[in-house]
């Protein structure tokens, strides 16, 4: 696989998502009309790795009719397609023939990102300013004097000046916003620093004075705006790569009219009293109630149960469950604003805690840090004028102290850390929000998973198959190839090698089990007792279970358990030994929960909770004062994850659950948890670090300030060292090496060379 | 100081003619795609398809 670079970031190495390919009705609804006939949809591929890949799809898609143009980009992992007419082409299932799997995306109103172009633009026009005026500092400092320096520093003006306006915008306006709701952070002393020391050169320019600061001011400038930008890019990365997982909430449902009519709607115009059909595979927009079919329901995402339900006739049902086995139709009872989804969502804003209050490292050394420079630079000056009485030399050397003292250091010391980091967690595959987050993991003593798709995967695994007969084991395989049950999808799994069973014909009855006929007999795989009612003829041996019979005579049996998450032990060890304590809250039964727990050594569980009891259980923590993490990844738990001090999820979670959670991690292995812990700690100490470096920097400098021995090229030359210091001390982080991360390296491989061959 | 009067606008006008390139670049839509634009150098486009699906 020569042709994906080792280096390139292995985001979205996620498999297996369960979810339908989306419709073409819905690839419609998600496109954007661009006029004439003309149509544009966004769809993410994960997959794509290389120059070969993009050719292979475009190739591929150009070829399709009504296809205009498909442009693939790498950086995003995205491809645009342009099409015409009303009939969508079939991209998805091109695709999916090339071996790629596709994710809709929703195509948004202006893909342009904004503040990264300003970022840029501000970064470019910096460093031209700065280039420029170094230059002419350069001759001025080696001994250009009298009209000469004058008109360098006329130059300089003209150069900062511009840039100054066009590229400090950033950082007045974050000032201003500051100071005007009485708040303090970093951009205040930069602010100030800046203009005041371009105002002091203006005058000195105008009076034919020696020392002009354009330099400094504009090279401040240019190295704040550096951090800045690759601090947005850090979050934009993390962001745009989690939007372009599978959407699991459901985009619209076909509704069936009075007069036998078909329509595909998008949610918000569903209305109570419409009936939709639900076709196996398809998540159920709103909350309703079943009129026709029966079916299974793997309810995982809503309510934490891992087994599914089975439905009938005139059961409830919620919105975000997803229709395994038969197809159903349903009424509404609600409107998609009324419905479990939107309850939740009001839950989760309700429940916005800890989080608010939280005021940034940074924030809280500047509401120190500024007040103190100011009141040093306002003191130097009063003694100066208190000494000399010349009010010219006493400003000259307060701007002086208020250049030397600008934290440049201290701006850089913060996000460049947490840019080392977040792109170190990114190689892990794990998304950081936002800074802050790194700051709050930090800080954490307690963590609190869910149950279901979190410690578990959701998905069942069978424990006794070494117990059956192989024969039968390989028989039954063969007839839950045909289902999309979850427990069909585990027997599956143990198809014979040799070939699939032949059965004369399978027949899947939704909420029963699967049937088939082979050889005059015939088979069935399902629940034990699910065809008492239709047959009179099975023997009782106990409850539940899911067993294979011949003929009506039990031959096999199978016992399934929710198969954990990889790594869920070694990663609870790990928090364990990072002095955590553990806990975990479910909404599914208290023996599944205890089985879970003793296998884990999770420390204490919490079973059958509520959405809202989560939110309490989490609330009553943090007023015993613990700082605690919450994991977790269904509907149920997304106002527990806006209401903890930071939160994580994986990438199956529920759409919202992922724009609510802090991190979310995108491999099958829980030890990205403790690895994010792990890596927020190192960085918070380096940040501590970080910011006393560039304490004690100022503790060195400062007196020379004071005393007035600041010339523009030691101005110059300390505040570039200091940057640097800051910086090299940030990327330390890279070279540390943890169990946790190699061992998430070791287990990652086998995924990514699967991935790979696909990709190919 | 002569020397200076004209070539300060030149070093200034080379400078800021850099800037403006870059921004252009910016604004085309060269820095939205760095990965791909790696990659597609390797692409042989010989039977135009290249040109075809560029969609600016």
């Amino acid at each position: 696989m020569s042709c994906c670079a080792p280096g390139a970031e292995m985001a979205l190495d996620m498999v297996s998502v369960t979810s339908a390919l989306p419709s073409s009705q819905e690839i419609k609804l998600a496109s954007r009309s661009l006029g004439d006939d003309l149509h544009q949809t966004e769809l993410s591929i994960p997959a794509v790795r290389c120059g070969a890949c993009i050719q292979t799809i475009e190739t591929a898609l150009g070829k399709l009719d009504h296809v205009e143009a498909a442009r693939v980009n790498l950086s995003t992992r995205r491809v645009s397609i342009r099409w015409r007419g009303d009939d969508v082409p079939p991209f998805v299932a091109i695709l999916g023939r090339l071996g790629y799997q596709t994710h809709l995306f929703e195509a948004d109103t202006d893909t342009k990102d904004k503040t990264l172009s300003e970022l840029i633009r501000a970064v470019a026009v910096a460093g031209f300013a700065a280039g420029n005026i170094m230059l002419l500092s350069v001759s001025v400092w080696s001994g250009a004097e009298g009209a000469t320096r004058d008109l360098f520093h006329w130059v300089s003006a003209l150069i900062a000046i511009p840039a100054l306006a066009f590229a400090g915008g950033i950082f007045f306006r974050s000032a201003w916003n500051a100071l005007r709701h009485g708040r303090m952070n970093m951009d205040v002393p930069i602010a100030v620093g800046v203009s005041l020391a371009c105002a002091m050169s203006l005058y000195e320019t105008i009076t034919h004075g020696d020392h002009a600061y354009f330099d400094a001011s504009v090279s401040l400038l240019f190295f704040l705006l550096i951090g800045r930008t690759l601090d947005h890019v850090m979050r934009e990365r993390a962001r745009t790569a989690v939007k372009g997982l599978s959407q699991l909430a459901a985009r619209g449902a076909i509704v069936l009219r009075a007069d036998g009519a078909r329509d595909y709607l998008p949610v918000s115009e569903i209305e109570p009293g419409m009936q939709l059909l639900i076709a196996a595979g398809e998540r159920i927009p709103v909350d309703g109630k079943i009129i026709r079919g029966a079916s299974d329901l793997d309810c995982s995402l809503v309510s934490g149960e891992s087994t599914p339900r089975n439905v009938a006739p005139g059961e409830p049902v919620q919105a975000g469950v997803l229709n395994l086995t038969g197809s159903l139709t349903i009424k509404a009872t609600a409107d998609a604003k009324d419905s479990f989804l939107a309850e939740m969502v009001r839950l989760m804003e309700a429940a916005e805690g800890g989080r608010a209050h939280y005021r940034r490292i940074a924030d809280r050394v500047s509401a120190l840090y500024a007040p103190v420079v100011h009141l040093t630079a306002f003191v130097t000056f009063l003694g100066w004028m208190a000494v000399t009485g010349d009010w010219h030399r006493a400003i000259t050397i307060a701007i002086a102290v208020l250049i030397i003292t600008c934290p440049c250091a201290l701006g850089l010391a913060v996000p460049i850390v947490q840019v080392v980091a977040a792109r170190r967690l990114f190689e892990h595959g794990i998304m950081v929000k936002d800074g802050s987050a790194m700051e709050r993991l930090a800080t954490i003593d307690t963590a609190v998973f869910d149950k279901t798709g979190t410690l578990t995967l959701g998905q069942p695994r069978l424990v006794n198959a070494s117990s059956i007969d192989p024969a039968m084991l390989a028989i039954a395989a063969g007839m839950a190839v045909h289902s999309r049950h979850p427990f069909s999808k585990a027997i599956a799994g143990f198809a014979a090698p040799g070939g699939q069973h032949k059965f004369d014909a399978v027949t899947e009855q939704p909420g029963f089990g699967i049937e088939a006929a082979a050889a005059g007999s015939t088979w069935r795989l399902g629940r034990r007792g699910g065809w008492k009612a239709r047959t009179g003829r099975e023997g009782r041996h106990g409850y539940g279970g899911t067993v294979l019979t011949k003929d009506g005579i039990i031959v096999a049996t199978f016992d399934f358990e929710d198969a954990l998450r990889v790594d869920a032990r070694a990663a609870i060890d790990q928090l364990h030994n990072a002095g955590m304590c553990v806990e975990m809250l479910s909404g599914d039964t208290a023996k599944a929960c205890a089985e879970v727990a003793d296998g884990l050594g999770v420390d204490d569980f919490v079973p059958c909770l509520l959405p809202s009891g989560k939110v309490e259980r989490i609330e009553r923590l943090a007023r015993d004062g613990h700082k605690v993490l919450m994991v977790g990844d269904g509907l149920n738990d997304t106002p527990a994850l806006s209401a903890a001090h930071v939160s994580i999820a994986p990438a199956t979670a529920a759409d919202i659950g992922r724009n609510a959670a802090d991190f979310v991690f995108l491999r099958e292995s829980l030890l990205a948890v403790p690895l994010a812990v792990d890596v927020s700690r190192k960085a918070g100490s380096l940040i501590r670090q970080n910011i006393t470096i560039a304490i004690v920097y100022n503790a060195v400098a400062v007196p020379i300030a004071i005393l007035g021995h600041v010339t523009p090229l030691i101005a110059a030359v300390a505040m570039s060292a200091s940057s640097l210091l800051v910086v090299g001390n940030a990327m330390r982080l890279q070279g540390f090496a943890t169990g946790a991360s190699s061992a998430i390296a070791r287990q990652d491989r086998p995924a990514r060379a699967g991935a790979l061959a696909q990709s190919s | 100081m002569t020397t200076l009067v004209y070539l300060i606008p030149v070093a200034l006008f080379l400078g800021a003619l850099g800037l403006s390139g870059f921004l252009w670049a910016l604004r085309s839509g060269q820095y939205e795609d760095l990965d791909g634009a790696a990659e597609r150098i390797l692409i042989d486009s010989d039977d135009g398809a290249e040109n075809a699906t560029r969609s600016k």
